[in-house]
């Protein structure tokens, strides 16, 4: 069975950002991902889960390595600072590289 | 013991359980669908009112409280920054959330007042939509300044189709359409269960109100103190212009308790967008677990007499 390489990109954020950034993801080419609720604790102490308001959520894409750096690259600078997010990176494989 | 309306000891319970760290959470689907029915059921109760007394919309009314949302939130501001020696935008954040309202506590007086047998003006719920937006563009712009680079657009998009005030005037526009008769089949629902429900939703505020009690040993006495001070003053200032307006006793409650009221749900969603550096928790913490409390356990019973005292 052929594998094809491509990039995991998985952000975790506040939820009150959900809708900007799904936004900013389309306009950077992002044609598919993933959203779920999530809690857990970091830096800015336990986040729950149980009051969308104060919640998390976790942002899955998996897309072309180019493109999953450049979105990176873009939270980075437009987020970072005043919010809680925190993502990371892995090289995935996928069996149909036309959809990713 | 004090005689307190049973709902209230839900919110007692909330915080004592989350204070416990008991093994008690509600789901998040829970609390919004108990808001999502509070919110149904105000709108629907004032809009079946004013479709029984059809006597309108006062202008004047209406625009009076509109200005007091905008006015609200500069001495909050000036408070804040100046005696509190705040960040600009944390003064902006906390002015915002003091000068909005928050429907769970005009919910908990409506309840009180019923309980009493008090009546109050059945456009109550009108005010509250008046009043939610207007401080939230204020603290804004006295965080940005009026050239700021902020997207109006988008954030008056967010504000006005915000799920407090699409629900409460889609309740209202219902209850309006549909009068006393049409809404009888839903009664059981959102107005028999009314008590019930907000028992529920404040055993959730009170959980929600625990979790920010670490914050707030953080930022200690001056959020506590601002916390109580503001919504006594405003309550004053509310107290008063519903007493100008010629509003019923109930009336003049309910207007004072909404200015003594801070937003919990508005105002922090949007500032955490718009003005992303106001630490979010500062205004949050001040508004759910000292002003919430205050407002619900010793604020409306002192509203009311307020009230009286104004009308005697």
């Amino acid at each position: 069975m052929e594998q094809f390489p491509r990039r995991l990109l998985t952000v975790v954020t506040e939820a009150v950002l959900e809708r900007d950034l799904v936004t900013e993801l389309e306009s950077l080419g992002v044609r598919g991902y993933t959203i779920t609720e999530a809690r857990g604790k970091g830096s800015r102490g336990r986040r729950q889960s149980d009051w969308a308001q104060e919640g998390n959520i976790r942002i899955e894409i998996v897309c072309e390595p180019a493109l999953a750096d450049r979105v990176a690259a873009r939270l980075r600078e437009r987020y970072y600072d005043h919010y809680a997010m925190i993502l990371f990176l892995q090289d995935v494989s996928v069996l149909r590289p036309d959809k990713f | 013991m004090p005689q307190l309306d049973p709902v209230i000891w839900f919110f007692v319970l909330g915080v004592l359980a989350g204070a416990a760290r008991a093994d008690l959470r509600l789901p998040a689907a829970i609390y919004e669908f108990v808001s999502t029915v509070l919110l149904l059921a105000i709108g629907l109760k004032g809009g079946v009112e004013l479709a029984r007394d059809s006597g309108g919309l006062p202008v004047a009314e209406l625009g009076g409280i509109l200005l007091l949302g905008f006015l609200l939130p500069l001495p909050a501001f000036a408070l804040a920054r100046f005696i509190g020696r705040l960040p600009r935008a944390d003064a902006a954040s906390l002015a915002a959330h003091y000068g909005s309202v928050s429907v769970g506590t005009f919910a908990v007086v409506m309840g009180y007042l019923a309980t009493r047998g008090i009546a109050f003006e059945s456009r109550a719920p009108v005010w509250v939509v008046m009043l939610e937006v207007p401080a939230i563009l204020v603290g804004i712009v006295l965080a940005r300044g009026l050239s700021g680079n902020i997207a109006w657009s988008h954030l008056l998009r967010e504000l006005f189709l915000g799920r407090s005030i699409v629900l409460l005037l889609g309740g209202l526009a219902i209850g309006w359409v549909a009068g006393p008769e049409g809404t009888a089949s839903i009664q059981p629902l959102f107005f028999d269960l009314f008590k019930g429900i907000l028992a529920l939703f404040l055993l959730e505020m009170g959980l929600i109100a625990a979790a920010q009690l670490p914050t707030l040993r953080r930022h200690g006495l001056f959020i506590v103190g601002f916390g109580v001070a503001v919504p006594l003053a405003f309550a004053l200032v509310g107290a008063g212009l519903g007493d100008l307006l010629g509003l019923s006793l109930g009336g003049v409650t309910v207007l004072a308790t909404l200015a003594a009221s801070a937003s919990y749900i508005a105002a922090p969603a949007a500032f955490r967008t718009a003005v992303p550096e106001a630490n979010p928790a500062l205004s949050l913490t001040a508004a759910l677990a000292v002003t919430f409390p205050f407002n619900i356990l010793v604020g409306i019973p002192l509203y009311e007499r307020l009230a009286a005292a104004l009308a005697g």
